[in-house]
């Protein structure tokens, strides 16, 4: 072997080199910080909607783009290589009519203009609902067990290994040296241990009832239905994480209304004509016949197209008043389609002013976040329970 | 270490002097060689990263991820990385068989003699671009201590939103003209005469008034005198605001910009030497047949064209053999050889392919150009010479849009003014508009930018606050 070719075989232990996966964290709390600019895309974004209990979606996110200056390549010709046969007019591949990325080369060919990311539900559920609360929280008489938790509030002389304090331990340590004359750590007796023991903490909530009325008459269209029910999909969500004892009534509605189950709330469509008072009405001799007002925080959330029967519309101001008296927030959340109607149940709710009722008007998919921000507003002042 | 990675360890240490034997007496010319066996993370780390110890930044966490979940799922699988550097640093997949590291082996000798000959690598500094690497990432660490990893990180995103757009081919030197001699400024100051070809210079002062350069009518003030390719360069010199850290920020991205350029220019004839090269070596090897099936394979793989896009080490590999074999013809054996030695010398992949890809070699390839019409994409020519053309305009300036600075004082009000140099590509306007945001961070006084759209002149501002379009 000749001495000039110079070159070294290493094998080294890279355990330590971590500056990918740093960068990737970093990476990755910009995908959270973009979510959190872009939620009110987000939260409408069918993938999630539609998402069947995958725990793991795709979701586009703008802004996390490294933008530069580049040319427009759904106007450039690109080159390729064929087998041998290609002719023109031969085509490589379509876009579907909509959806950016598709092309040929997909990644980083033609026209992407946003980053998708993939993210857990879990992941996006947490920061939409950071910033919820169920408002007007009072305490109720009623209240339920909602957990238990285990708390370290006390040190003793006897414990288990596990639970040896080390602090306190060699605070004793040096406590008892210093009083011999021989100040340090040194010659741990039996007497110095301190064990952390527990406590069963039992953590009680007030129980909260909620009202989901959906409009499922035949005016709401396929937009409507899918707005509403992106409302309560995330609402149904946010309840069950952050309150563990809230009960949520299904109330769909057309000329009648009736209690349905969750499966029948989210899957099923009827038709007919709008007779909104019917819902309210059924929300009343609910509350007053299964949930107290001492024992209950009741919230009503009604969501409609505001294509009403125009005789019903006093009658369903009568009633909302009513349930004002019995809820700690009474929402409406009316969906403007593309039809619009001059003489929606909104215009006539502007009348009502009392203040724990709130009504939002939704156009597009980003009113979907909006409203859950409207309804469910951080209290003033705090006052939460639980 | 199990037994069979020991032993194939060993093995590869016996087979790459026999490799560097056989280069050598085919007069491949290369730096001393570190080879590194690394784990797949590391490798992608460096494949993100470009390069083993480069700064900090979260773009680089996302092609980390991208490229190792591609491994993870078994979609890619880069064998190696190959540093520019001297010594030259190649990395090796943990996990290779000893044929595929034979094989890589063979391919980074070519790359590494390509990165020492090939004149348009002769400024990058191979000693110690590793080392300084090192150290510039260090410097932005303490940046991010003192001035907080998010300031950093904005100012790092600037920057890398015009990181292309460098004057790769033109050593910086200061004119002198407006700075040093300018003392008298008028039109026609009587400097004096250092070479006899200085009256030439002169040409340029069309509206001498014969002052003497004491005259009122200055030269012109206007910065830059000439339109300024180097963006990054305009900036570092005359944004007002910034702060040294950004400064060595600036001129670190553009040094390394400056470090990757050769490879960009070169990239189908590096990977086609690298190709052609691991070919004839390992066919030198004492393969058994079984080895000699897995490298066939493999080297089937490495070539394999895409419908898409073209494969540089296809493309490059194929016309580096049809070289030779025109060239053995014409002018006896032996001189094809030469020639493709001459050419890895002092060509870069314009030159390449607008001198050396022939009528014949694009028919056999069936190379063709395609574009999107209605929601296809279709096959629209395959004439040969608009197929050339067309590769050779793309890698224009590695495939960048060229922008310049026209006027560093816009309107007198300090505001910058870019032009799009229009050559019938029109530039991505929602990119446009949001890099226009960066830049106007950078400079933090309004910004505009005019191309074209349409055949029409368009120009894109941004004040800071909001972004607007005209037709002036």
């Amino acid at each position: 072997m000749a001495v000039d070719y110079q070159f070294i075989i290493s094998r080294e232990d890279w355990s330590l080199h971590r500056k990918g996966e740093v960068d990737q964290h970093r990476h990755r709390e910009k995908v959270r910080e973009a979510i959190k600019k872009n939620l009110a895309d987000i939260v409408s974004e069918e993938s999630i909607i539609l998402s069947d209990g995958r725990r793991v979606v795709k979701i586009p996110i703008r802004s996390l783009e490294q933008y530069r200056f580049r040319y427009d390549l759904r106007k450039q010709k690109h080159a390729g290589q064929g087998d041998g046969k290609s002719k023109v007019g031969d085509i490589l591949g379509s876009d579907p009519v909509q959806g950016p990325g598709q092309g040929p080369g997909a990644g980083e060919e033609p026209g992407q203009d946003y980053y998708e990311a993939d993210v857990t539900i879990d992941e996006i559920e947490q920061i939409v609902f950071e910033d919820l609360y169920l408002p007007n929280l009072d305490e109720k008489k009623n209240k339920k067990l909602a957990s238990e938790s285990v708390e370290f509030r006390d040190v003793r002389k006897y414990g288990i290994q596990s639970n040896i304090d080390r602090k306190r331990t060699i605070l004793e340590v040096l406590k008892r040296n210093a009083l011999r004359g021989k100040p340090g750590i040194h010659g741990i007796t039996p007497e110095d241990l301190r064990y952390k023991t527990w406590e069963v903490v039992p953590k009680f909530e007030s129980s909260a009832v909620v009202l989901a009325m959906m409009d499922t008459s035949g005016s709401m269209g396929p937009f409507e239905k899918y707005i509403a029910r992106s409302f309560f999909f995330w609402m149904v969500r946010f309840l069950r994480t952050k309150y563990q004892n809230v009960e949520i009534v299904f109330l769909a509605h057309h000329t009648e209304a009736k209690e349905v189950t969750e499966e029948e709330f989210f899957t099923k469509g009827e038709s007919g004509g709008t007779r909104c008072s019917s819902v309210y009405q059924l929300a009343l001799d609910i509350i007053d016949s299964r949930y107290p007002k001492d024992d209950y925080n009741v919230y009503a959330f009604h969501f409609s197209d505001g294509d009403n029967l125009t005789s019903d519309n006093e009658k369903c101001i009568r009633l909302i008043d009513e349930l004002l008296t019995k809820c700690s927030l009474v929402g409406y959340g009316e969906i403007e389609g593309p039809y619009y109607y001059t003489s929606t149940l909104n215009s006539y709710y502007k009348r009502i002013t009392h203040s724990r009722f709130t009504s939002v008007t939704i156009r597009d998919k980003t009113g979907v976040y909006n409203a859950l921000k409207a309804f469910f507003k951080k209290p003033e002042g705090g006052g939460m329970s639980g | 270490m199990t037994e069979r990675v020991t032993d194939e360890l060993r093995e590869l240490e016996k087979a790459i002097p026999q490799m560097m034997e056989i280069a050598r007496r085919y007069k491949l010319d290369f730096y001393p060689m570190r080879f590194e066996i690394c784990p797949s993370e590391i490798i992608y780390t460096f494949g993100a990263y470009g390069m083993p110890t480069r700064y900090t930044h979260w773009s680089f966490g996302k092609s980390y991820h991208r490229m190792k979940t591609q491994y993870d799922y078994n979609l890619s699988r880069i064998y190696e990385m190959v540093v520019n550097s001297d010594p030259c640093y190649a990395f090796l997949l943990e996990g290779n068989t000893l044929i595929q590291n034979k094989m890589v082996a063979a391919h980074v000798l070519a790359h590494c003699d390509f990165f020492k000959n090939n004149m348009y690598f002769s400024h990058t500094n191979p000693q110690d671009i590793i080392e300084s690497m090192a150290v510039a990432a260090e410097r932005f660490r303490k940046y991010e201590m003192i001035h907080g990893q998010k300031k950093v990180e904005a100012f790092i995103d600037d920057v890398m939103s015009i990181q292309e757009h460098i004057e790769p081919h033109r050593f910086i030197k200061e004119k002198e003209s407006s700075k040093t001699t300018g003392k008298k400024e008028g039109c026609c100051s009587d400097e004096k005469k250092v070479t006899p070809y200085d009256d030439l210079w002169d040409l340029e002062k069309k509206q001498c008034c014969h002052c003497g350069g004491g005259c009122e009518k200055k030269k012109s003030t206007k910065v830059p005198e000439r339109p300024e390719k180097d963006l990054l360069l305009f900036i570092m010199k005359h944004a007002r605001d910034l702060e040294e850290w950004q400064l060595d920020i600036i001129s670190t991205l553009r040094d390394e910009m400056l470090y990757f350029w050769p490879q960009m220019q070169t990239k189908i004839m590096n990977e086609g030497w690298a190709t052609y090269w691991h070919l004839r070596i390992m066919r030198e090897m004492d393969l058994t047949e079984a080895e000699a099936i897995e490298f066939a394979k493999m080297h089937a793989g490495v070539i394999t064209p895409s419908r898409n896009s073209i494969n540089p080490y296809c493309l490059g590999l194929k016309m580096f053999e049809d070289i030779e074999k025109r060239w053995d013809k014409e002018y006896g054996e032996g001189a094809g050889r030469e020639k493709i030695f001459e050419i890895r010398e002092i060509d870069n992949d314009i030159s390449f392919l607008r001198s050396y890809l022939t009528k014949e070699l694009v028919e056999e390839l069936d190379l063709y150009l395609y574009r999107k019409i209605g929601h296809d994409w279709k096959i629209v020519e395959k004439n040969w010479e608009k197929v050339r053309d067309h590769l050779v305009n793309s890698m224009t300036n590695c495939g960048f849009p060229v922008i310049v600075v026209e006027d560093g004082d816009y309107q007198k009000r300090g505001e910058l003014y870019l032009r799009h140099i229009y050559e019938d590509k029109e530039l991505d306007i929602k990119y446009l508009e949001k890099t226009l945001v960066h830049v106007q961070r950078l400079w933090n006084r309004p910004v505009h930018l005019e191309t074209k759209i349409d055949k029409k002149t368009a120009l894109f501002s941004f004040d800071g606050e909001k972004g607007s379009k005209k037709f002036p």
